[in-house]
């Protein structure tokens, strides 16, 4: 079937006029934080209810990806109205027809009644996440997907895609934060061909699954993003490289390459136009070093992904030497969004010097945990006691966690920071890929450092000295400390291994590494000396004997 | 390995989908890791003579990837997260709980080889930690009672 971008419109109109002929939707959030509690027995509840009540033509039940209070799953969202219902059984489905649709009478007490975790959230990339429903392409461009493609394709020459994307101020959400119209500025310049388009969805931070989520809830907002920044540097060839830990967002994913390819918005000129782009699937096999760009790059190669020192970078010599250009999935998904609203409207979100929202998980010991898009700048304060609720009763907040197993732990003095790149760093954390996790006073924080230590450990390549030797010691010294037998000169070398390993390792990895180790050193010196010197564990954690977690090969 | 053996067949067939390319290697392994559920030396030197490879960057890359095992797994495999949200919620402790009443340790299989236990880096279901894999159902919000009824039932049964 060949279309042209006029028949991709009036696919969305038609689409969209259908879906509002519907009295209800009842969208049964089906993704990997709903699936283990029946969500799937819950959608076929619906479905089953809808037909006995006879309301088939005016009920449409849908399976959708995550809504983002994963905690109450499986959660049921109901349009109009966003009726949002929690820890749904196939009991309560017929319950819910009966009452809310038949007779209008929301089904009170099953309402998610919470309404704190949203009212600081902003939704932007997560617009589509919970409300269409992700193996259905045309859900994705009734709800305007792909109208940013033929806009650019269209309306747009490459140099003004790139010109919209630099006003926007967008960064990259990787987490390093670099400009992302800018590196997309390298790749266009180069002259070298065939370039590549790469999107990393290789979310190895354990506590981590803002990507996972998107993937699963909203494909193709990530593969629009990708053919846009195709369109704009010159590439013909896109891979998404996806951790084979996620079958649900693999499989996603993989329907949605194929419904686009046979819209004829993947593949050889892309409706009618000049522009051909086609994307290869490739799965990780469980690397968090595969995360870090040149890595993912010997990975997508077939080897082992080892990063490479830099320059040359990617822009310049990439994928089998050509140029590349390596975008997070979350940025890509910003795009279209940026194309069709205009940079200018972007940059008016979050702060001046970093724009736009950013996906977290919140995890950890706090009373809402789940998946949140919040404007750059909000205080961590504002998200772990307002969005997240806090901690659960009887404990006492601790630190959060920022940034993944190589971000910092950041005290209750800190809580008022503004999440932004800048004033991250400087805490001594890291943006990371996302993850913040909260920790209260049952945990031990030489005990959490050591497990964010054993973790590098276990994910150093091994390339390079100070990351593969480094960490080890401080490994091995944090074992001592917590099993009664530290001595004090002990935190001098961890603080001074700590910035050595920093300083001096070849990747991103190795880098952000020591991080949990030099901002507990930092914040919570206190319980390091009490283990040393009192031969005592406040938290009651160490003092037995640690097993490592390495898997036998 | 058995040269009859349909697996490898179907391993065949798509090395050669992938025209041979020393470049599929990954691709490949996680074909052959589907297929046979753990490496063993023949089939990565199987996989090395196809592609054209030595076989130590065969293993080399393979054993580089923590998703793939190199030995045989039990019957039954139970998988334990160990990602940040599952570990400050208390996974160690149902971990150690299913060690001792199975007489089975990490990263092993029980004498008769009947459960496996590994210990995985986060599956990304964070928000319902701590989570327990049982033969590829994912238990959230596991506690040590549920983790080992469940298990007692799946070898029960």
């Amino acid at each position: 079937m060949v279309l042209k971008p006029e028949d991709i419109l009036r696919i969305a109109r038609e689409e969209a006029e259908r879906q509002r002929s519907y009295r209800y939707r009842i969208n049964v959030c089906c993704s990997s934080g709903c699936l283990p509690f029946g969500a799937l027995q819950v959608l076929k509840a619906f479905e089953e209810a809808i037909k006995e009540f006879g309301l088939q033509g005016e009920c449409r039940v849908s399976r959708t990806g995550c809504v983002g209070t994963c905690s109450v799953g499986p959660v049921v969202l109901i349009e109009p109205g966003g009726y949002l219902y929690q820890n749904v059984t196939p009991e309560n489905a017929r319950e819910i027809v009966k009452s809310h649709i038949v007779s209008g009478k929301p089904v009170k007490e099953l309402l998610y009644a919470n309404e704190a975790f949203f009212k600081k959230q902003l939704r932007l990339v997560l617009r589509n996440a919970g409300k269409i429903d992700p193996l259905k392409i045309e859900d994705y461009i009734a709800a305007g997907g792909y109208s940013a493609l033929i806009k650019c394709l269209t309306k747009m020459t490459p140099k003004e895609v790139i010109d919209e994307v630099i006003a926007s101020g967008l960064r990259g959400r990787g987490g390093a934060g670099f400009p992302t119209g800018q590196k997309w500025n390298f790749v266009a310049r180069e002259k070298n061909t065939p370039k590549y388009v790469v999107a990393n969805l290789d979310e190895g931070d354990p506590g981590v699954f803002a990507n996972r989520t998107l993937a699963e809830a909203d494909p193709h907002a990530i593969i629009e993003g990708m053919a846009i920044a195709a369109y704009a540097v010159g590439a013909e060839k896109g891979y998404i490289y996806v951790r084979a830990e996620y079958p649900l967002a693999v499989q996603t994913l993989r329907e949605a390459l194929k419904q686009a390819r046979s819209m004829n918005l993947m593949g050889k000129n892309i409706l009618e136009t000049q522009f051909s782009f086609d994307i290869e699937l490739r799965l990780g096999a469980g690397a968090f070093v595969a995360g870090e760009e040149t890595g993912i790059l010997a990975s997508i190669e077939g080897r082992r992904a080892m990063p490479r020192p830099r320059p040359p970078y990617p822009a310049t010599s990439g994928l089998w030497g050509k140029p590349t250009l390596i975008q997070n999935v979350e940025t890509l998904a910003n795009v279209p969004l940026i194309i069709l609203n205009g940079g200018s409207w972007f940059a008016k979100i979050g702060t001046p010097k970093c724009t736009g929202t950013k996906c977290f998980s919140l995890t950890g010991k706090v009373n809402n945990p789940g998946l949140i898009e919040v404007p750059m700048g909000i205080t961590l304060r504002e998200v772990v006691f307002e969005i997240g609720g806090g901690v659960p009763s009887g404990r006492r907040f601790k630190a959060v966690l920022v940034g993944g197993p190589s971000g910092g732990c950041l005290p209750e003095s800190l809580l008022d920071l503004s999440i932004d790149y800048e004033s991250l760093t400087k805490a001594g954390a890291i943006m990371g890929s996302g993850g913040i996790v909260v920790i209260d006073d049952e945990s031990c924080m030489v005990d959490t450092a050591w497990f964010f230590t054993d973790f590098c450990v276990d994910e150093s390549c091994g390339k390079c000295v100070p990351c593969r030797v480094g960490l080890l010691k401080m490994r091995n010294i944090l074992e001592r400390i917590m099993k009664g037998e530290g001595r004090l000169e002990d935190l001098d070398i961890l603080s001074e291994l700590g910035e050595y390993v920093r300083d001096v390792s070849l990747c991103g990895l190795g880098q952000t590494a020591p991080n949990p180790v030099l901002t507990t050193l930092r914040y919570f010196r206190d319980e390091y000396i009490t283990h040393i010197f009192d031969k005592r564990c406040p938290a009651g954690k160490c003092f037995r004997s640690q097993v490592s977690m390495k898997e036998a090969p | 390995m058995l040269k009859e053996d349909r697996r490898l067949q179907m391993l065949e067939r798509i090395i050669k989908e992938h025209n041979y390319q020393k470049s599929a290697l990954l691709e490949v392994l996680h074909a052959a890791h589907e297929l046979y559920g753990y490496f063993d030396k023949p089939l990565l030197t199987y996989i090395a003579e196809r592609l054209n490879l030595p076989p130590s960057h065969v293993y080399g890359v393979a054993s580089f990837y923590h998703l793939f095992k190199f030995r045989k797994p039990g019957e039954h495999v139970i998988s334990a997260c160990m990602g940040t949200a599952c570990y400050v919620k208390g996974v160690e402790e149902i971990i150690t709980a299913i060690e001792r009443e199975f007489n089975i340790k990490r990263g092993g299989s029980s004498p008769d080889g009947r459960l496996s236990l590994f210990v995985t880096r986060c599956i990304g279901a964070c928000a319902m930690a701590p989570n327990i894999t049982i033969d590829n159902e994912v238990v959230g919000r596991a506690t040590k009672e549920v983790v080992l009824d469940k298990i007692r039932k799946v070898l029960g049964g």
